[in-house]
């Protein structure tokens, strides 16, 4: 069974949004506090991508419930310009906006499972599932 | 032609309003004015068409829908109701003209819709007007609200200050915080700042970033900044995200926070009663 809601990125309070929903369907899911707080942690630095690189983009959050598991799958999805080098992004420390550097590397600690797929044509996606410990 | 029909429809108004009234009737049931009561939903009805009538009679007659659209917002009544009605309307008296006329033809149709619309369209300009204006200025208002809260500076005593921070933290806020922060420490002469981020929901990258810079420029103008109120999710987060918080200190609760700053600034808080009740058991004491 899957469910997917999504929030459009267009301004800098969309982010706000788009937390929200993650943290809402993360507490229907049963996640605890610490993991909710993982889980908008991260939607609010891949929202917080999009709005600054790519100005434009999506965060959908999907509910995986299957026999086994229970997982949240965060996807951000942007047609922005891309990312040229994605294994200097995924260094801690490395900037182009004069930030901090920790955003996707951090997005991929707190996630359990995390993919990154760009394109200089066709934007940036990035999906990361967090698993409901049972 | 208009003429000849704003007549009829004038004429007719009983039982065009009663038509009107058993439509919109039927509609209460199934959305968003469920909760309204009867009584109120029918005389507003009632109240509506009567307004939609005198602006046809009259052409101008902009405070009665004013006021009418005035009454709806305040009570929070949705601008769906009012576009949902005036449709309702359109249709009903489309209707009603049609059944009048012996014949009809396509030209006459669209002579009728055309007449029709420009009555109603006025009614739907004016009131959609309204309702947004309202909006907007609500939204404007809360905007200066929220600026207002956004990054106050309590002076507790001398030589501290403390600045609670509740709520989403946004590039523009961030600004704020920092200027308020640096003006505050020169302006109460402040040592040490407490920055509370109890109520802040969510500790990003941005978020510690502007933090850091805001401790950093603190630091520069030679205070000490101490960030208090980190929940321990938040301190889960922060460590994942792999943030270095280690260049200032930081407390898990506003009291410790407090503690650490009375320190710096060579104070302590002493407890009056807990001498006064020695006092006494020492009086009682000496009289045994």
């Amino acid at each position: 069974m899957k469910a997917q809601s999504s929030v459009q990125i267009n301004k800098e309070w969309d982010i706000v949004g788009a937390r929200q929903m993650g943290r809402e369907k993360a507490k229907e899911l049963g996640f605890g506090s610490v993991d909710q707080a993982r889980i908008a942690t991260a939607i609010s630095e891949l929202a917080r991508n999009i709005y600054l690189y790519a100005q434009r983009g999506r965060i959908h959050v999907e509910v995986i419930n299957d026999l086994n598991k229970k997982g949240l799958k965060i996807i951000a999805q942007d047609e922005g310009p891309g990312i040229a080098d994605i294994s200097k992004v995924m260094e801690d420390g490395y900037s182009t906006s004069g930030g901090l550097g920790a955003g996707l590397p951090g997005v991929k600690r707190l996630m359990d499972e995390f993919d990154i797929l760009s394109d200089k044509e066709k934007g940036t996606t990035i999906s990361a599932i967090k698993w409901v410990r049972s | 032609m208009p003429e000849t029909m704003r007549r009829i429809v004038i004429e007719n108004s009983d039982e065009i309003s009663k038509k009107w009234l058993e439509e919109v009737a039927k509609k209460k049931n199934e959305d968003y004015t469920s909760t309204i009561s009867e009584e109120l939903y029918e005389s507003t009805n009632r109240e509506f068409v009567n307004v939609i009538f005198a602006s046809i009679n009259k052409q101008q007659n902009l405070k009665v829908l004013t006021e009418f659209s005035d009454r709806l917002i305040n009570l929070g009544w949705p601008l769906s109701y009012i576009t949902d009605g005036l449709q309702t309307f359109r249709r009903v008296t489309i209707d009603f003209i049609l059944n009048q006329s012996e014949k009809v033809d396509s030209d006459y149709l669209s002579r009728i819709l055309n007449v029709v619309d420009d009555w109603v369209e006025p009614i739907i300009k004016q009131l959609v007007r309204e309702y947004s204006g309202s909006w907007e200025h609500t939204v404007s208002l809360q905007r200066l609200a929220l600026q207002e809260l956004s990054a106050p500076l309590i002076p507790v005593m001398e030589n501290i200050t403390i600045m609670p921070l509740i709520g989403t933290i946004d590039t523009e806020r961030a600004k704020l915080i920092m200027e308020n922060l640096l003006d505050g420490v020169i302006k109460n002469n402040a040592e040490v700042v407490l920055i509370d981020i109890t109520g802040v929901p969510v500790v990003d990258t941005m978020v510690a970033h502007h933090i850091i810079q805001a401790a950093e420029a603190v630091r520069l103008i030679g205070a000490t900044c101490i960030l208090v109120g980190i929940r321990p999710e938040i301190a889960q987060t922060i460590v994942n995200l792999g943030i270095d918080l280690s260049k200032f200190p930081t407390k898990s609760s506003l009291r410790k926070g407090f503690n650490t700053a009375l320190k710096l600034t060579n104070r302590d808080i002493v407890s009056l009663s807990d001498d006064k009740d020695q006092d006494i058991s020492n009086l009682l004491d000496s009289l045994k």
